[in-house]
Formats: structure tokens, sequence, C-alpha cells
């Protein structure tokens, strides 16, 4: 498996539970009541709880370390919101890889879609483990470093 | 600042409801044209926490919580703590920070000029987190953030409000293990006033062009028009034959059966008077025009492509009345 620019990433479906939005919510010690009280959340014209943007962080952080393994390590995530994630939808990551630098520091774009449209856009920067290739190998190689 | 406060409180709805829905600013012109918003660009620069606290060391059960949360396997958790879990050992939890501990008076300040110009709801857009090092069970978390920018007045879809920045340095042991910028966008929420009990219907706009439709839905008869030149049937009405170009038509009373051509389910934004998610469906009559129309008797989610439907008219309220199609279930 090489890192180059263009690269698809195995997409990831998440189905939105109740279970993963109160469970994400509470696990990032965020208590505000649009995450877990489904009548809390009518009242404040919601129409349901929806995920908070700490459990999408951590979904778009698992997305990548699940893909490139357990020692690379997360640099930067920045993420905009759009679309909710209300219970009973689901969410495909998708990713792409925009560069990599010779530091093995490579950038991927990150979109998380669900039934109403892009619920997360964004960009993580993640630095490699060492004894995956850094350099976009020339077309024909096999470009395995393992 | 304290994340709980920010954290995605206030209703959020539809598609890029913020990212995507920034159609236009107010006040532009800056503090001169528009004194609030010098008020509130006022605290840009302003500190919006120091000396915070983290209220619990960096720990193992926290960091097994969330990853069994996230649904994460990976073997690094729980020697290190996932980087993304930045801003939850800045959290005050259930019960908050201690008072006075971590939050300035001035994002206080800032928060409550906004909720007393209307911008009452809050609700979490971006954030940006860069990771210096990881963090470790026994790391003990110190914060600090100031507030970086507040934008002018936008009109998004969820209402017109100010988008507000933060950035947290957030330390262990005195040394920066991470960066947090956050914004939230303040704003009065635009869904209470257009649903608001008594909103109409829109009305019919009717002209020379379209009077005797509406003259037949008040007969309870759907009438389509039909070319005296070349005999097309056409649908919406319109002066002149799209097929021959003739100016003659006569009408024929449609005889009311159709079946769904397409339709799309709405879900946001919410217009006045209408109660989403609803369906809008594309029905072809059994004459052969379609028209669009409301589909009423089956769940939004239960219409479908080729569904059999009956016309009705619909009393919408004492002024209006429309012609709208029932779904057959088989």
């Amino acid at each position: 498996m090489t890192a180059r620019v263009g690269e698809e990433l195995p997409t990831l479906r998440i189905l939105i539970t109740r279970t993963l939005i109160v469970s994400g919510a509470i696990a990032s010690r965020d208590y505000q009541d649009v995450h877990h009280d489904a009548e809390a959340a009518k009242a404040k014209g919601s129409p349901d709880i929806f995920m908070n943007i700490l459990t999408t962080n951590g979904l778009v952080g698992r997305y990548i370390t699940d893909h490139f393994g357990p020692r690379a390590r997360l640099r930067k995530v920045a993420i905009r919101l759009g679309a909710p994630n209300y219970p009973g939808d689901e969410m495909v990551l998708t990713g792409q890889v925009t560069a990599v630098a010779a530091d093995g520091v490579a950038e991927i774009s990150v979109t998380g879609r669900n039934a109403l449209g892009k619920h997360v856009t964004g960009k993580v920067t993640v630095c490699l483990p060492p004894d995956r290739p850094q350099h976009v190998p020339r077309p024909g190689s096999d470009g395995e470093a393992r | 600042m304290s994340g709980e406060r920010t954290a995605g409180g206030g209703p959020a709805v539809g598609e890029g409801a913020v990212s995507e829905g920034v159609v236009g600013e107010g006040g532009v012109g800056g503090v001169a044209v528009d004194d609030f918003y010098g008020r509130l660009k006022a605290f840009e620069g302003r500190t919006a926490a120091v000396g915070g606290e983290g209220k619990d060391p960096v720990n193992e059960p926290m960091i097994r919580h969330w990853c069994e949360a996230m649904g994460d396997a990976n073997p690094a958790y729980p020697a290190i703590a996932p980087p993304t879990m930045l801003q939850v050992w800045t959290m005050g939890g259930l019960s908050g920070h201690p008072a006075g501990s971590a939050r300035s008076e001035a994002y206080d300040e800032l928060l409550a000029l906004l909720d007393g110009a209307g911008c009452t709801s809050v609700v979490a857009t971006d954030c940006e987190q860069e990771y210096v090092r990881p963090l470790r069970p026994g790391d003990r978390v110190t914060f600090d953030a100031v507030i970086e920018s507040v934008s002018p007045r936008k009109t998004t879809k969820l209402g017109e409000g100010h988008f507000v920045t933060t950035r947290m340095d957030v330390r262990a042991g005195g040394d920066l293990v991470g960066r947090h910028r956050f914004r939230i966008l303040k704003y009065a929420p635009a869904r209470r006033a257009t649903t608001a009990k008594g909103a109409k219907r829109p009305r019919p706009v009717i002209n020379r062009d379209n009077a005797g439709f509406w003259a037949g839905v008040a007969e309870h008869r759907l009438l389509i028009q039909r070319c005296t030149g070349c005999g097309a049937l056409r649908f919406p009405w319109l002066p002149g034959c799209g097929a021959c170009g003739c100016q003659e038509w006569e009408t024929v009373e449609a005889s009311g059966a159709g079946t769904v051509f397409s339709y799309v389910v709405m879900h946001h934004p919410p217009f006045p008077a209408f109660d989403p998610p609803y369906a809008v469906g594309l029905i072809e009559l059994a004459e052969g025009v379609r028209m669009i129309s409301n589909i009423t008797g089956v769940r939004y989610d239960e219409v479908r492509i080729g569904m059999p439907v009956e016309l009705e008219f619909l009393r919408v309220d004492a002024d209006l009345e429309l012609p709208v199609f029932r779904g057959v279930v088989a």
C-alpha cells in the first residue's frame, strides 16, 4: 500500500444510531441536551438529537488511523460541519490523499456524506510511519516497501 | 472558553446549513457604519479563558469510553490519548468548570451581547486542531483561549448571526501540546419565524393566462389546455401552443387519474405553512401531461415512482383550495 497523491481511501460507513450520538457526546463530556434529549432538541427547532462536533472529529481521526495504521500520527484535523447527523442516517466517509511531503507527512481531504448532504468536510495532516514509502513511486514500480 | 458552551447546541438543520449557506453579509462597512458590529469587533484579541485546568488528568477510562463510542480499535490507545480528544480534556462536563475558574468575562460579555441582539442559538461550525505531541495518561492539561475573530452579520440558512472564532492553546506540564481553533455561529433562528402559527400557504398569482385553470379549481375541475390547431395537450397553462405556436385553445377536464412520474422529499429549508419532511410529486395525468403537486394519504417515505394517484381538492384555508393527489397504496 502506498500513500500517493490522488489515492482514494476505502470508504467507511457509519450508522448514525442514537447510541453513537449519545455515547459520543458523553465520552466527549458534551452534555448539551440537543445531543441526548430528543424532546429538548425538538423544543429548540431540531427534528431530533444530532451528533456533536467532537464525535465527528473523533470519527474523522479514526477514519485516517484505521487506514494508515496505529503508527500513523495525526498532526492536524480541520473540519467544517454542514448537514447534521440525525439518528437513523448513515454517514459515508471518503478520503483522498492531496499531498505527500518527503518527510512522510501526508494531507488527506475527507468528506462525510449523509442522506441530507455533506455532514463534514475537512483536511487531515498525518505523519506516516517511516516504513511506508514517502515518495510518489514511479509508474510501473510496485511501490511496496514492506 | 470551555467547550461545553459551544459544542453544538441549538438547531442545526439541512444540507450545508452553515458552511454553504452563507449567502450574504451585513455590516460590512465596519465600525463607522455599524456600531453594533464595532462593539463585537472590539472583543477580538481579548481573552476567552485564562488559567483553565482540565477537570481530570488524561486517563485511561475516559480514553476507553471514547474509543468504544467511536468504534476505534487503534492499539496505540490508551497508551496515548486519541489526538482528536484534545478538546475533551478541557470540557467542563455536566457540572461545568468551577465558577470563575477559567472563562473570562470577555467571552461571557460577548455571548450576552449577541444574546441581547436576538442571536440566542448557537451551533458549532468549524474545529481545527493541531497536535504538537500526544497526550498520555497522567498528563494534566491547562488551557488559555483568545477570541480570535467575530464576523460581520451573516445570513445563513439557520438564520442571521455572527461567527465567533476562538483559539485555545492546550498545555501539559507547561509545554504546548495542541492548539484548538473553534468556530461557532451565534444566530437568531430563522425557523421560528417561518413556522409561526397561522402562516399561510403562498397564494397563486392569477392572471389572464391562467385564470381559466383557477376557475376550474373553484368548481373542482382540473382543466388542461388543448390546442385547437394541432390538438396537443399542455400543462401548465400558457398562452400559446409549444408544439405548433397556435394561440387558440380549448380545455379538457382531467379524469383525475394519474401516476407518480417522479418526486422529491423536502427536508430543508422549511417554508411558512409547510411541515417538512413532505413529498413533492411530479404527477403524470392519465391524459399525458404532468403537473407538480402534493401527494396526500401516504407518508413522504412511502411515495414511489409509478404509484397510482387520484385527484382530490384540498381545502388549505378559507380562501384557498388546491388540486392535490392522493396516493393509492396497492
